[in-house]
Formats: structure tokens, C-alpha cells, sequence
């Protein structure tokens, strides 16, 4: 569609609109309702060396314009997303971004090896903010110079450019982002949940079978508006937002932060058709806004406002 | 097909304690084609409540072009629902999962249909598709207490039906395994929804001799199979990988499959 091609690092996009890592598993259910192909590009669930099967249930718990989630990382391992969900994706005409965890730095280097060979697989997006998993996760999120490290192995193996996805369960999301970016990321993606809890009135206990979960949604998108704004400003690395994008509008503001992308999370839940009625609605509002180019909005927010002459 | 649609409330209405029927018109009922299945509706227009309340489809009226669920108001989504009124709309998704299999039974063979509280509206359909078929049905429904049973009579309609409260207010007192075992029932299959140690006991009583399906709850992300909120163990392997999803694997499975 003109005017919303973006190009990226390892990417080359029809339209900045791409469904977040874990609110679309690997495609398939959304491929019975839409053409996937009209989108983006897709950041597939995240992948584990091992099969995981994730927490017991209760998973979910809705919180006010928004939801907590402790999945833990469910997924059916390298080997099968590599051999099975990878090759079924490829139908279609669109990027894939493979979302990469582990608990170890030895599993975030063997899945970015190995799934950065996968054909279809464009970009990667290391997962080192997963709120919900015990050990790794979080800890190579919070610590700048345990993410640079990683970041650095990672991109020693990997075949396609390397996005980091960051935290804000964090004091200084710069530091974070500067740490990674020192480490040889290509690109960022913000944000990943912020960590939550909801009681149960009646026996006073915590809904989640995990006790603790990762705050989505509509709440959130405040947070990561401000956290795009900071670290945009300061590091040269393009930024894919996410956190509560349920409409054109909420990407327009996402790009005037400062992101040149825009994932859909949580929304996909909420309406399954979100990302195609999103990318319907983007044109216009990119031609109200005078402008040729969606990308010409990109951190409107803090650059010296230039009248818009672009049209000339 | 899965489709979302804005549907118009054609009633609503309390038939019981808390207990509301809705029934809404529009093309959904037309890919309504399994008793069982439900709707993911989303209660409000706004972001709060954010997530659609999953309800099984009670009814389904394909000339009328309508389907009626039968909920009880309970949190917020479910209040908010039931002050809605004809004429509005509300935007459901659906048909979700996969529903009670028909086909496990022949003509003239007897079916015992056990519904526990709120899991007794998707009995409805399917004890109406069955008695359709030519399958002699037996309801055994459980209640907290009298002020919440409903659908008595509908179902009386299709087949004999014992009513069991837990405080003995109506129907017999006691669960609904006491009505099967006092009355020594004879049936060929079990269909069930309800709560889960309901369901444990049909399984572990029943499924070793008889055919035995059951319908399972969870809390719901997506409701079609995307975000991995409502997965349980598969029977077989207890504590390993393998897994299926309650919304879209199920809500039915035929007991043994999934660990309750
Ligand atoms: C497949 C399926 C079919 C169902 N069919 C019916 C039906 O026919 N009639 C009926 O009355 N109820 C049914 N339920 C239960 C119904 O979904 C809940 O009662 C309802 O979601 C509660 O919403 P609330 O906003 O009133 O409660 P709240 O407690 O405010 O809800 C908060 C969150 O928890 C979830 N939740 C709360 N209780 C349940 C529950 N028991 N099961 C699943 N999610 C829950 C809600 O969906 C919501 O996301 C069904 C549930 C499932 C999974
Ligand atoms: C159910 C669920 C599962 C998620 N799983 C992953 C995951 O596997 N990997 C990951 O990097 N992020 C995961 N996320 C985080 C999202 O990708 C996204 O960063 C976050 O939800 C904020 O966006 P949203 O508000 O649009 O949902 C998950 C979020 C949800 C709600
Ligand atoms: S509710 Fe999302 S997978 Fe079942």
C-alpha cells in the first residue's frame, strides 16, 4: 500500500503492522480467517531448544483495559518450529521474525543458529524479557552488561539481523537499550510485558497458577509511548513498538514516539481481524497528516517540527 | 467458519436466580452445526472489560436465524451482559471448538445427558438433536438450590429428567452421581458439562465401560487457539509436552483423553 512500505534491517515491509510474539501462536489460526500475507510481517511465538509446556492453569487473568498473562513460554521446541511451523509459514508472502528464548546463553545461541536458516525467517528477536520463566529471561533483561554479552554471541551466529526485545521492568531503559546496542543489535523491539498480580476477592489468593504474570494491553501503552521516547532519542537503532495497539490511531502515536514498526499484541485476542482493519485504516491517516510516508513521522515527538513541506 | 458479527438482542430474560437467557439474531446460527460449541463475546464497546466472556450456545434456530445462551451473572462481563436489552447489539465470535459428538450414538440407543449448574445450557441443543435423531435421552441436572434451576421443563419436554439440588430444595439432595446411582440409570453414552470433580467422578465411574464425553473449562485468552492460555495435559503423558487446548482441541473431549 503507498506510502507504508518500511524497510528495516533484514526486512523489507509492505506495511509496518506485524502481530506481537505470543498472541498469534505461529499463524495457523489466524490463516482460516484472513490472508496472512497481507500483513507485515509476523513475529512467531517464542522458540525454546526444548518443547516447553509452560505454567498450569489458570494462565490468564483480565485486569483493567488490560490482562496478565504467565504462559511460560509454551512452544514445541527448535526442531519443530524449524521442520513443521517455518515451512507451512512459508505459503505466504511475508517475513517472519522468530522470537528467541532460553535459560542459558548456550540455548539463545543454538535457537538463533539454527532458526536463522530457516529461508522465510527474516529478522530474529531475542527474548531476554520473558517475565515468566524462573531462570534466564529476565535477568539477561535487567543487567546491561549480561544483555550486551548476549547480544554479542547471538549476533556471532546468527544469519539475519538480530532485534532485541527490552524489558521495562527496568530503572533505566536507556542503559538497557545502549548495553544492546553496544553488543551489535540491528534493532529493538519495546516493549514486553510489565510484571503484575491479581488477587482473587474471594479466597484472597493470586488468580495466576503462577502467582505473578506480564501486564498487556491497552494499560500499558502509556509506559512504552514514553520508553520509545527516551531510547530513540538516544540510540541510532530503529525501534519496533508494542504495548496496547488496538487501532490506526495507537500506531500513529507509536511512530511519533519514535518507532518506525508496530506490533499488535494483545488486541489480537480482543478482535482477530485487528491487524488487517488496522492496515486498512493507516492510509488515510497517513494522507491527513500530509505527509507521503508513514516513516516521515517517525519520532515527530521530539524532532524540531518542520512544516510540512514534504508535498512541494 | 469463525465469524464475528455484531448480533441484535432479540430477549433477554432472568428465568432463574442470577440465571439470563439471551437470544440474538443474525447470520451466526447459519455455521452453527455441532451442539456443544460456543461464543466468545465481548461485553462492552470500550476497553474495559478488554476480554470477551466465553458462553456455550444453548439454542440454535436456523429459521428464526437466532441462538440463545443461558448465563449466570457472576463478575463484571456477565453483569455488564445482563443489562443489555433487546434491539442492541453485541459483538460475538464464534462458532468456537468442537462440540458433543452426535454420531457416537445410534437411533434407539439411550443417551444420559448430566449437566452441573451453568454447564447445563449446551445440553439443551444437543438433548434436542439427539431426542431428533431418534435417541432416547435421560437429563440428570444438578443445582446449588432451588432458585437457580431452570430449563426444568424444556427438558422434561425431550426426556425423563431428574432435578438434584445440593441443599435438597428441589429435586432430590445430593449430587448428580447419587441420582445416577439410586435410580440404577441404563445408558449407552454420557454427555456432561459442569464442574470439574463432577466430570472426575463420570470418568472414573463410568468411562471404562461406557462412552463417555465431557465438556471442559478454562480461562480464555483468544478462545481460538492462539494464545496458549487454556492448554491441559493430555492423559497420556501427564507431565510431559504433549497437551491440548480447551477452546479450539475442545471444550469436549471423550474422557481419558485430557487430565481433568
Ligand atoms: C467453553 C466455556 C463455556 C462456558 N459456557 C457458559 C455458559 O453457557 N453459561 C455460563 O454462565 N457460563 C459459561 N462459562 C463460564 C463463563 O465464561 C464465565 O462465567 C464468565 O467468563 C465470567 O465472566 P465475568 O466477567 O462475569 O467474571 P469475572 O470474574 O469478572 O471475569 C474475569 C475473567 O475471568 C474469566 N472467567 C471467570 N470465570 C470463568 C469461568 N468459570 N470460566 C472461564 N473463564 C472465566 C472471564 O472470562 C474473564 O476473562 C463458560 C466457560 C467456558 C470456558
Ligand atoms: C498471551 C501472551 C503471550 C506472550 N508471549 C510472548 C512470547 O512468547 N515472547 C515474547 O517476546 N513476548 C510475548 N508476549 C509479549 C507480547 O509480544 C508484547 O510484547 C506485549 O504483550 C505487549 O503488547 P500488547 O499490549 O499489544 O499485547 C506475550 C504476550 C501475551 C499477552
Ligand atoms: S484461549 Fe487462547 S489458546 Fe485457548
Amino acid at each position: 500500500m503507498k506510502g507504508l512500505q518500511v524497510e528495516l534491517p533484514g526486512l523489507s515491509l509492505k506495511n509496518p503492522i506485524m502481530p506481537a510474539s505470543g498472541c498469534f501462536g505461529f499463524g495457523r489460526e489466524f490463516s482460516d480467517l484472513y490472508d496472512l500475507s497481507m500483513l507485515g510481517a509476523i513475529m512467531i511465538k517464542a522458540t525454546t531448544v526444548e518443547p516447553r509446556f509452560g505454567n498450569p492453569t489458570p494462565r490468564v487473568a483480565e485486569t483493567s483495559a488490560g490482562m496478565l498473562n504467565a504462559i511460560g513460554l509454551q512452544n514445541p521446541g527448535l526442531e519443530k518450529v524449524y521442520h513443521v511451523e517455518l515451512p507451512w509459514l512459508a505459503q505466504f508472502d511475508v517475513p517472519i521474525i522468530a522470537n528467541v528464548a532460553g535459560s542459558t546463553e548456550e540455548d539463545y545461541v543454538q535457537v538463533a543458529r539454527e532458526i536463522s536458516k530457516a529461508p522465510n525467517v527474516h529478522a530474529l528477536e531475542l527474548n531476554i524479557s520473558c517475565p515468566n520463566v524462573k531462570t534466564g529471561g529476565i535477568a539477561f533483561g535487567t543487567i546491561p552488561e549480561v544483555a550486551k554479552n548476549l547480544t554479542k554471541k547471538v549476533k556471532e551466529v546468527s544469519e539475519v539481523p538480530v532485534y532485541v526485545k527490552l524489558s521495562p521492568n527496568v530503572t533505566n531503559i536507556v542503559d538497557m537499550a545502549k548495553a544492546v546496542e553496544d553488543g551489535g543489535a540491528d534493532g529493538l523491539t519495546m516493549i514486553n510485558t510489565l510484571l503484575g498480580m491479581r488477587l482473587d476477592l474471594k479466597t484472597g489468593q493470586p488468580i495466576l497458577a503462577n502467582k505473578s504474570g506480564g501486564l498487556s494491553g491497552p494499560a500499558i501503552k502509556p509506559v512504552a509511548i514514553r520508553m520509545i521516547y527516551e531510547v530513540s532519542q538516544q540510540v541510532s537503532l530503529p525501534i519496533i513498538g508494542m504495548g496496547g495497539v488496538q487501532t490506526a490511531e495507537d500506531v500513529i502515536e507509536y511512530f511519533f514516539a519514535g518507532a518506525s514498526a508496530v506490533a499488535v499484541g494483545t488486541a489480537n485476542f480482543v478482535d482477530p481481524f485487528v491487524c488487517p482493519s488496522i492496515i486498512n485504516e493507516l492510509p488515510e491517516l497517513v494522507d491527513r497528516l500530509g505527509v507521503d510516508h508513514i516513516s516521515e513521522i517517525t519520532g515527530r515527538s521530539w524532532k524540531t517540527f518542520e512544516k510540512s513541506n514534504h508535498r512541494a | 467458519m469463525i465469524v464475528k458479527e455484531l448480533c441484535q438482542i432479540t430477549s433477554q430474560k432472568e428465568i432463574a436466580h442470577d440465571i439470563f437467557e439471551l437470544t440474538l439474531k443474525g447470520e451466526l446460527p447459519n455455521s452453527m452445526n455441532e451442539p456443544g460449541q460456543f461464543v466468545h463475546m465481548k461485553v462492552s464497546n470500550g476497553l474495559d472489560p478488554l476480554l470477551r466472556r466465553p458462553i456455550s450456545i444453548a439454542n440454535i434456530d436456523k429459521k428464526a436465524s437466532e441462538f440463545t445462551v443461558i448465563y449466570r451473572k457472576d463478575g463484571r462481563g456477565t453483569t455488564i451482559l445482563s443489562e443489555k436489552q433487546p434491539g442492541e447489539k453485541v459483538d460475538v465470535l464464534g462458532p468456537l471448538g468442537h462440540g458433543f459428538p452426535v454420531e457416537e450414538v445410534n437411533k434407539g440407543e439411550t443417551a444420559l445427558l448430566v449437566g452441573g449448574g451453568i454447564g447445563v445450557p449446551p445440553l439443551y441443543q444437543l438433548s434436542k438433536e439427539l431426542v431428533q435423531k431418534g435417541v432416547r435421552v435421560i437429563h440428570v441436572l444438578g443445582f446449588q438450590t432451588k432458585d437457580v434451576v431452570f430449563y426444568e421443563e424444556a427438558f422434561s419436554k425431550l426426556g425423563k429428567t431428574y432435578i438434584a439440588t445440593v441443599d435438597g430444595t428441589a429435586g432430590t439432595k445430593g449430587f448428580v452421581t447419587d441420582v445416577i446411582n439410586n435410580e440404577e440409570l441404563n445408558f449407552d453414552i454420557i454427555y456432561s458439562c459442569g464442574p470439574t470433580p463432577m466430570l472426575r467422578a463420570l470418568e472414573n465411574n463410568y468411562s471404562s465401560n461406557h462412552k463417555v464425553y465431557l465438556s471442559l473449562e478454562e480461562r480464555m485468552g483468544c478462545g481460538i487457539g492462539a494464545c496458549f492460555a487454556c492448554v491441559c495435559h493430555t492423559a497420556d503423558d501427564p507431565t510431559g509436552f504433549s497437551y491440548k487446548k480447551v477452546c479450539s482441541d475442545g471444550p469436549v473431549f471423550k474422557a481419558g483423553e485430557v487430565l481433568l
